[in-house]
């Protein structure tokens, strides 16, 4: 059986997936279309007077109706014809918009149930509605149910045998007037004070206070990213790197008899007789350290924060404070969502470009954040690198990023044919995360991190390794050393980085350690490592969604800008 | 914009407590009738879906600065718009007291 969970955006239909199915959740797009959507399976127990086998739930992207407007609208139709059975998550404190869905759910003759989710905020916010009697008048069940807490599960989980098709008749043209006339039969409002939740949500969207709560936010959460990224770090990752995993990469070493082509790939040089997780790049010491011990505690802090925000409601409000801004750059609001991702990772960054309207603004949104943006797995490595030196440089690389990220888009914006969309979205009340939810969507993205991106840390340290076991980096940078040096600052061997970099940024970064970098040098590397190209899953992924001609395009400005800002910022501070 | 609200004007002139504005000129806070939307099919029936259409009573919370999005609540529920969408969003708002500012605008 194929059962579909469908409704508006923001009525807590995710967490309602999340309570039906198991662990196994499996993310995929839409055949043909970069729709998204998840598709889990749930147990039918016999015991609820279910057939005792297992059903598909799938999760259809949020829709306000059936009658499409954007791509992922006209999927969901899409896939309503492919179910078995409709559970329509209705957001019980906005009945109107969501019985405009349910009416026309009830018109594709598909066996239907309503979960009347959000129960416990409704009754907050003083809205109560006669389950019973909207039962009676739509003709198919309707269950109360709190995701969060799990209240109604139980009976929405044993009504799926009792899904009927409705038989509720009504002319296309009157739907908002029956919406209307069945709200007045089932729904009371008592009129509420503004709580003080309410207060806080209406001053965190008004400029005058909203904007300096964004940077508060946005303060504080570097700072419990790097508390801990750096806590995780310290207390768990290196000590076990150090005191349990060189000792026994020291045996093995012994083992195979300290040197040799074998001993090179996969325990690299000994540094003083030792191992050096940041300059024997072996396979497995630096290979493993580099997304282990350095690059995953940050992965962990930066997703779980990124998780909060997301489920809180905070980012829409985001949306709307940055919109003026992102509007110079030619695009509004909701581009911060790539921008933020691309922090984490640019391959999410430049997937959730998706979510803008045209060509025009996916194109700019892709290709500052390609270039502007340092995923975390490279800022662990440049902080790592540069801590001992204090913020400063930190701060320049960042603020350079920025100014490049600002320029760059205004640029796009004056040159590239075609005008800004408009903002247009749903503000949704803030509420506190569901715990299992966010734990499940934390784990998911750390999955997907590993997966990702130890393979390309791994091909990365190989290929190092096999660049400077040849000498290939030291004849390539006799041919760039003008380049690297003369323009840069750089000195010539930096150019091994700068061929790595292409596999994986965090590497390339780990591959300045032995080059003794001064503080303006390391800072020079790490906003051209950042800016030059971006590694091949981003690269390739940035090809799939933009297409091979606008990808060279993109490629183009990259470099160009590059060499532009890199010697701009070599002639500033290159004599420090 | 200026054009649509001439026209609309003589109409309203029976109505002495009341006025026609887009939602770029409503005050914060104000609350208002949705009289006409100014837009495509395609536009009209994504705000429709929001719940943003004719005869709905909606409350303007903020705008942000500089030609910035505005922020309306329509029922229990709030959505933001862009300054562009919202200057095609007419609404009927209820005046306290009458003066010369009305004419100024027409």
């Amino acid at each position: 059986m194929k059962i579909l969970l469908m409704g508006n955006p923001n009525v807590g239909k995710s967490v309602v997936f999340s309570r039906l199915t198991g662990a196994h959740v499996i993310v995929s797009n839409y055949p043909g279309t970069t729709v998204e959507f998840t598709k889990g399976s749930m147990h039918l127990p016999e015991e609820l007077g279910l057939s005792g086998e297992t059903a598909e739930v799938i999760d259809v992207p949020g829709v306000y109706s059936l009658e499409p407007t954007s791509r992922a609208e006209e999927v969901a139709l899409e896939m309503l014809k492919q179910g078995d059975l409709v559970i329509n998550v209705v957001n019980t404190t906005n009945l109107e918009r969501s019985l405009n869905l349910t009416l026309q759910l009830l018109k594709k003759k598909i066996p239907l149930i309503v979960a009347l989710n959000l129960w416990d905020e409704a009754k907050h916010t003083g809205i109560k509605i006669d389950a019973g009697k909207l039962e009676q008048s739509l003709g198919v069940p309707c269950i109360p149910t709190c995701a969060i807490t799990g209240e109604g599960f139980k009976e929405l989980v044993s009504k799926i045998k009792e899904a009927k098709i409705g038989k509720y008749e009504y002319e296309e043209e009157e739907r908002w007037h029956e919406v209307g006339n069945i709200i007045t039969e089932v729904e009371e409002v008592i009129h509420r004070h503004h709580r003080f939740r309410e207060r806080i949500a209406d001053a965190s969207i008004s400029p005058k206070i909203g904007i300096p709560i964004a940077f508060m936010l946005l303060f504080a959460t570097f700072h419990v990213i790097r508390f801990i990224g750096e806590g995780l770090i310290g207390y768990v990752f290196e000590p076990f790197f150090d005191n349990l995993w060189a000792p026994l990469m020291l045996k093995f070493s012994n083992i195979l008899g300290g040197d040799g082509f074998i001993h090179n790939i996969l325990i690299g040089r000994l540094v003083d007789e030792k191992i050096d997780f940041g300059e024997s790049f072996g396979l497995l010491t630096t290979g493993l350290f580099v997304p282990f011990g350095a690059v995953l505690p940050y992965i962990f802090a930066f997703y779980l924060i990124l998780s909060f925000l997301e489920d809180s409601g905070y980012l829409p409000r985001l949306a709307v404070l940055v919109d003026n801004i992102m509007h110079r750059l030619g695009l509004h609001g909701m581009a911060i969502i790539p921008m933020i991702l691309g922090l984490g990772c640019n391959v999410p960054g430049a997937l959730s470009a998706r979510i803008l309207e045209t060509k025009r603004e996916r194109f700019i949104a892709a290709t500052i954040m390609a270039i502007a943006v340092p995923c975390m797995a490279q800022i662990a490595m440049v902080v790592g690198l540069m801590g001992k030196h204090g913020a400063v440089g930190l701060g320049i690389v960042f603020g350079t990023l920025f100014i490049v990220w600002i320029i760059l888009g205004v640029l796009l914006n004056k040159t590239m044919k075609g005008e800004s969309m408009e903002i247009f979205l749903e503000i949704p009340p803030y509420r506190l995360p569901y715990l299992q939810g966010l734990v499940k969507k934390v784990w998911m993205r750390i999955i997907w991190f590993v997966k990702e991106a130890v393979p390309w840390v791994l091909a990365g340290v190989f290929i190092a390794n096999i660049l400077y076991t040849l000498g290939i980096v030291d004849v390539i940078s006799k041919y760039t050393a003008p380049l690297i040096s003369g323009l840069l600052g750089l000195p010539k061997e930096a150019v091994g980085a700068l061929l790595l970099g292409f596999f994986r940024k965090d590497v390339a970064v780990g591959m300045l350690v032995p080059l003794n970098l001064t503080l303006s040098q390391l800072i020079v590397a790490s906003v051209v490592l950042t800016m030059y190209f971006p590694c091949v899953a981003t690269f390739a992924t940035l090809v799939k969604e933009l297409g091979i001609a606008a990808m060279l395009k993109s490629a183009a400005i990259m470099i160009v800008s590059t060499l532009l800002v890199g010697r701009i910022l070599n002639l500033v501070i290159g004599n420090w | 914009m200026e054009k649509i609200l001439s026209e609309l004007k003589p109409k309203e002139k029976g109505k002495a407590m009341s006025e026609i504005v887009s939602v770029v000129k409503m005050e914060i806070g104000q609350t208002g009738k949705i009289v006409e939307i100014h837009g495509g099919a395609g536009m009209s029936l994504k705000l429709e879906n929001l719940g943003i259409r004719v005869g709905k009573e909606i409350k303007k919370l903020n705008q942000q600065a500089m030609r910035g999005p505005v922020v309306m609540a329509v029922g229990k529920s709030q959505v933001a718009i862009g300054f562009g969408m919202a200057t095609r969003v007419l609404v009927e708002v209820g005046k306290e007291e009458e003066n010369n500012e009305n004419s100024s605008n027409g």
